[in-house]
Parts: C-alpha cells; sequence; structure tokens
C-alpha cells in the first residue's frame, strides 16, 4: 500500500475508528449539498427524529434543475419549483449556509464552493455527486456519495469506508499551443480506460500539472472519476495557497501562516511510496475529441476512428456499440463531423479561464448558422460577473451564441436544457453517456471549450489551432 | 425487527449484457426530478427499455421470461458515472436483491451496500457462462452464499469475490452503519480536536 502520500496523511489524521467489520470511520471536514441527492438524505434525518452535526461545516447551492434562461420564481418546471423550495427549506431549518441565486453566489456547486475560499488543502470533503473530485486540486481528499451517506454525514458528519490504492500520474512537459487541461484528462482517461482507476485515488503530478492554473487543475481532478478513480488529487503549492487568500470561507491573513504550515504537512513526501505510476509526455497531447460513449472513446482532432480491426475483446464490442449509437464510421476523421448543439459550461469547463479561452476564438466570428442552438453558461454567479467585466458576453453575443445564466444545464439536462432526437453535440461537460443531454438518442462529443467555439464556428468539429 | 442479515441470496437471474452500464442508463436524469425515492422502480432503465412512443424495446427487463428474477447478472464497471443512488435505489424497489458481475464502480458498488444490496464479482469466464445459462433456462437458481464466498449454479460451484468489510457487514447485518457511526462521538471530538482547520487553526 501507498505511503507518506498526502492521501495516506489526510486519512490518518481523520480516522475516527476502526470498525468491527473492516472499513474505517472517517471525519469529513466539509459537507457541500445540492437539491437532487440532498432532499431524501434530510428526509430520512427527520424519520430518525435526528439533526445534522455540523451545519457549519455544511454549504448548500442549487445548481442541476436551475434554469438558465429565466430563474424568476416559481420556475416554469414545478419539479424543479419544488426542488429548489426543498433544499432552501432544509438548509433553513437545519442552519446550513445557502447560497441561492438571491446570495450573487449561486452556481455549479464545484464551481462556487472552491471560489467562497471553502475547498482548502488537507480537508476531507464529500457531497452527493460523482464530480466532487474537482476538489482534489487543492490537495484535500474529495469524493461523491450516494443519498443515504449524505444521511450517514448529515447525522454524524462521518463515513464508513475502505482505503484507496494510490496512483501516481507524472505529466512532464509543456502543453502545445491549444492543448488544455481537458485534453490531457482525456488523454489519460483514453490511456488508462474508463476502469483503469477503480480502486485507486490518483495523485496528478508532473511540471505540466504544476504550471497549470487552479482553474485547470480544477478541470484534471474533476474528471478523475470518469477514468474509475473516485478521488483525484493535485499536492499543494504557492499557486494553490495565492488562489485561496482573501476568499470568503479560507483562513484569513492573521491566521493563514499557520494554516499553511498544516496544509505544508499534508503533501505527499518527496518519498512516497505508491502503489502504481503512469508517465505521460505533455508535448505529445493534441486537442482531443470523444467520439463514443464513454469518455475514452478519445481521439486526436487530427485523428481517424479507430478501426474495428485494430480494437480487440471489450474495446472492440464498446466501439461497435458506440459507432452504432453515434453513427459514425470508424476510419473517418473526425474533423469536419457536422453538429447541431453547442455547450460552453459545467464544473469541468464552466469556468473563467475556459470562459476567456472561448470568447478568444469567437471573437469577431460568427457561428454557423446551421447550429439549432449555442448556448454559453457561465459556471457561477460571480464567473459571470467577472465575464461581463471582461465583455465576454458581448463577444459570444456578437457571435450568436446565447449567454446564459448559471447552473449545470445541458451537462445532464435536468433543466430545460436539452438535445433534441438524435442531436449532436460539442460540449465542453464531462460525459458523452447515451441520452446524457436529454434526448434518450442525443449524441455528445466532448472537448476543451476552445475546441467547441471553433467548432460553432465551422458547424462541424474544428481544430482550434486554425484560429488561435 | 427486519432480519437485515444477507446469508444467502437465491432466486432467478436476468442478463444485462454490455460493459460500463452507467447510471445514466440505469436512472435517466429527467427522472430525478422527485425530492423521493419512491417511483424509481418505475423508471429502471426506461430508455434502454423504452421507445419514445413509450412501447417497449427489446430488453431483458422486457421480457416475461425475467419476470421473476431477483439477481442482476451484468458485466464490467457496472454502475459507473454519476453518483446517482437513484440507480440502485430503482434496481432494489423493483425487486432486485443481489447483483452479480466482472467489475463494479465504487460510487454504485457502495451506495448497493448502504441499501443492502451486495454486488458480487465473478472471473469473466464463469460470468459468461453464467450469462449463457441465465438466458438458455431463465428458471435456473442462482444461490450467492456469502458466508463461503460461493455462487451455486446448476451443480457447480463458482467462487466469488466481495470485500472482506463489505461481506462482514452483510453477514452481520450492519450494511447500513449510522447506528455503528453513531457510537463514536467521543472518538469523533477526539479526531475533531487534532485537526487545526476544525479548530480555526488555533
Amino acid at each position: 500500500m501507498a505511503e507518506r502520500t498526502l492521501y495516506n496523511k489526510i486519512w490518518d489524521k481523520h480516522q475516527v475508528k476502526k470498525l468491527e467489520s473492516g472499513l474505517t470511520q472517517v471525519l469529513i471536514g466539509l459537507h457541500i449539498l445540492h437539491e437532487v441527492t440532498s432532499p431524501q438524505a434530510f428526509a430520512m434525518v427527520r424519520e430518525n427524529n435526528a439533526t445534522v452535526a455540523f451545519p457549519k461545516r455544511t454549504f448548500a447551492t442549487l445548481d442541476h434543475v436551475i434554469p438558465t434562461d429565466n430563474i424568476k420564481r416559481p420556475f416554469a418546471d414545478c419539479q424543479a419549483e419544488l426542488m429548489a423550495k426543498t433544499l432552501e427549506k432544509n438548509c433553513q431549518e437545519f442552519g446550513i449556509t445557502y447560497f441561492g441565486p438571491k446570495t450573487g453566489k449561486q452556481g455549479v456547486i464545484h464551481i462556487v464552493m472552491p471560489e467562497q475560499g471553502l475547498i482548502q488543502p488537507g480537508m476531507t470533503i464529500a457531497c452527493g455527486d460523482s464530480h466532487t473530485s474537482t476538489h482534489g486540486a487543492f490537495g484535500s481528499l474529495a469524493f461523491g456519495i450516494g443519498s443515504t451517506e449524505v444521511r450517514n454525514v448529515l447525522e454524524t458528519q462521518t463515513l464508513a469506508l475502505s482505503p484507496l490504492k494510490v496512483r501516481h500520474l507524472v505529466i512532464n512537459g509543456e502543453l502545445r499551443a491549444g492543448v488544455t487541461a481537458k485534453d490531457v484528462i482525456l488523454k489519460i482517461i483514453s490511456c488508462l480506460g474508463v476502469k483503469g482507476g477503480l480502486g485507486y485515488a490518483y495523485e496528478y503530478d508532473g511540471t505540466t500539472i504544476e504550471n497549470m492554473s487552479m482553474d485547470q487543475r480544477m478541470t484534471i481532478c474533476n474528471m478523475s472519476i470518469e477514468g474509475g478513480a473516485r478521488i483525484g488529487y493535485i499536492n499543494p503549492d504557492k499557486k494553490t495557497y495565492e488562489y485561496l487568500k482573501g476568499r470568503e470561507y479560507a483562513p484569513d491573513m492573521k491566521i493563514f501562516e499557520k494554516a499553511q504550515k498544516y496544509w505544508d504537512f499534508i503533501k505527499s513526501d518527496p518519498d512516497a511510496v505508491y502503489d502504481d505510476q503512469y508517465f505521460l509526455d505533455a508535448a505529445t497531447i493534441a486537442p482531443m475529441v470523444t467520439w463514443g460513449i464513454n469518455p475514452a472513446q478519445a481521439i486526436g482532432i487530427s485523428d481517424r476512428l479507430p478501426k474495428l480491426s485494430d480494437l480487440h475483446g471489450d474495446d472492440k464490442k464498446a466501439a461497435e456499440e458506440a459507432y452504432s449509437y453515434m453513427q459514425l464510421q470508424p476510419g473517418d476523421p473526425i474533423e469536419g463531423t457536422p453538429i447541431n448543439v453547442a455547450f460552453i459550461g459545467s464544473c469541468t469547463n464552466g469556468r473563467i479561464n475556459d470562459l476567456r479561452e472561448a470568447a478568444n476564438i469567437l471573437k469577431g466570428r460568427k457561428v454557423s448558422d446551421k447550429l439549432r442552438l449555442v448556448i454559453v453558461v457561465p459556471g457561477s454567479q460571480e464567473i459571470k460577473k467577472q465575464a461581463e467585466a471582461e465583455s465576454l458576453d458581448k463577444i459570444f453575443q456578437a457571435a450568436g451564441a446565447e449567454w446564459r445564466e448559471p447552473g449545470c444545464s445541458m451537462c445532464l439536462a435536468m433543466n430545460p436544457d436539452k438535445l433534441i432526437g438524435n442531436e449532436i453535440s460539442a460540449s465542453s461537460s464531462n460525459r458523452n453517456f447515451k441520452g446524457r443531454q436529454g434526448s434518450p438518442d442525443g449524441r455528445t462529443l466532448l472537448m476543451s471549450a476552445g475546441m467547441v467555439a471553433a467548432t460553432t464556428i465551422e458547424g462541424k468539429v474544428t481544430d482550434v489551432r486554425k484560429y488561435l | 425487527m427486519k432480519n437485515l442479515e444477507r446469508r444467502i441470496i437465491a432466486g432467478h437471474g436476468v442478463p444485462l449484457r454490455g460493459d460500463a452500464i452507467d447510471t445514466d442508463q440505469i436512472m435517466p436524469a429527467r427522472y430525478m426530478t422527485d425530492i423521493t425515492f419512491d417511483k424509481m422502480g418505475e423508471h429502471l432503465f426506461y430508455d434502454a427499455r423504452h421507445h419514445k412512443t413509450d412501447s417497449l424495446k427489446k430488453h431483458p427487463l422486457n421480457e416475461p421470461k425475467y419476470d421473476s428474477a431477483t439477481i442482476m447478472v451484468v458485466q464490467k464497471n457496472f454502475g459507473c458515472g454519476s453518483s446517482r443512488e437513484h440507480a440502485p435505489q430503482s434496481i432494489l424497489r423493483a425487486g432486485f436483491k443481489a447483483i452479480i458481475g466482472e467489475s463494479f464502480a465504487e460510487i454504485f458498488a457502495g451506495n448497493c451496500k448502504a441499501l443492502g444490496i451486495p454486488t458480487v464479482c465473478l472471473s469473466n469466464t464463469n460470468i459468461d457462462n453464467i450469462l449463457t445459462l441465465v438466458e438458455s433456462t431463465p428458471n435456473m437458481e442462482l444461490i450467492i452464499d456469502l458466508e463461503n464466498k460461493k455462487l451455486i449454479i446448476d451443480n457447480q460451484e463458482l467462487d466469488i469475490d466481495i470485500q472482506d468489510e463489505r461481506q462482514k457487514a452483510f453477514l452481520k447485518g450492519t450494511w447500513d452503519e449510522l447506528a455503528i457511526l453513531k457510537e463514536n462521538e467521543q472518538k469523533i471530538n477526539n479526531t475533531i480536536k487534532n485537526l487545526p482547520y476544525f479548530n480555526g487553526f488555533k
């Protein structure tokens, strides 16, 4: 088993008790909630006549069902309205801080919580959402749980867990122009597969990761779960600390140095032992696009779709299923594939750097009139404000894209933003599963925000590097 | 008191072929706008089972011959993707007691455990054989013996794999850990005392 890694150190610090079953009771430092996976848990708490043990370590926002066009209450969808109301009531009744639309802090939970300075190194963080892995970017152990476990955290602030193995992923070298964090993580998943990370926490390391901004690091950790790893993390460094300084819920400057001592302590030691290692040369990565129905089915923009004769076993079976669903042909180039809809946003790529990247491509250009819908959905109200201060909204609108209100939107289409029929979308989100974007036969091509932007100009999958 | 122990689970199987069947397929997101899990059983694999007109597609869960099934037989990385407990809730509420497969996504397997549904692993060859057997003889009985880590089918005894901790929890009936977690309040407070960030870094 791994030793002296950040994973081991945080695990040790948070162990409450080794349970008779062999599981370990682990303390959760921060519990974050959204409207879809928490109401059932609150109902269970009430049924047990129990209460929330640590409401001050619990924060909530509304993101999955919120519309992005008109957020006037009541919402047009009465189920969405009910979910919002239920969350509001639960937060109020149990004394939980709620970042609703009126606070100016609402947005996609995995964007809002870091923004507020709540996500800090050395924490354990749980949320009823698989993309909680995002927060590993700050050097925390953050992972998704189900609603029954949400209840456990609400009532006890602990969970019963078994330890994971730790894989050291070392990515060195400089990224080529037009290549982003999204391309790096898609490349990793395409190499290690969607179940490659089962049983592992991923520690991302190397000069490429060091050179990334916090926004980019979050993109990397966010998609760990798509590679099967429930946890992905990056050791905290100066950039992490700089990011945190001055944020509302981060330690204030009087105690920042003390906090930093703890944060420095939990970093992986130089002689840490890992269960497994993986190396990747950043210079070999091209802008990536998925062509199938899982995120590992991804290729470089200049590559051709894999021929079935080149694939074997499970990969071949998965490809056959993907080709039949996606209506794409083996051996064809991915570049030039026509699309109908484009989505820029999500907890993967809805941050300010993603919006800048996309705006940079669309500045002075027009989206193709062949597209039914092009939406840009900022990750949070704060990002929206920042983007508008930089006039990015004007760039998107002038190009013919819609500038929307923050939320999860078409990443999983629990709100009105959906594909229709078998439309094909270029999407900066994280999952290309069958039916993911709201239509049972809708099709999704995952790519970076810049790639989506370039693709909207031509109405077909386009190499972002043409427009840099 | 309900008996929470899970020692022997016996029943008929339903074959669900395919790797990386994600929780979006098990429970499409549009059915998650309910604030309770009560109706989740109705939406199990909805899009895989229904045409847009709501007429039925060809799917094992639509075939009368598998109506009596209480054990799902799956392949690799079943339940990957979203952490939504709506997926295992729908499986439970549709009457399933256990899932056997080659491998399971972790959050999904944990959610199943919390609901008392064992997820049990067998080798690729054994799963292939079981799928074939169940398809040819739907009323073939599968017996999962969690205590001895065996699956009995067609007079064969096959090895099964399940995390020791989970096996214990099922045998003892402690798969819902809430009561156990609540016992250790003092220890929780001790852990908190030693965590700088819980104490304002004082």
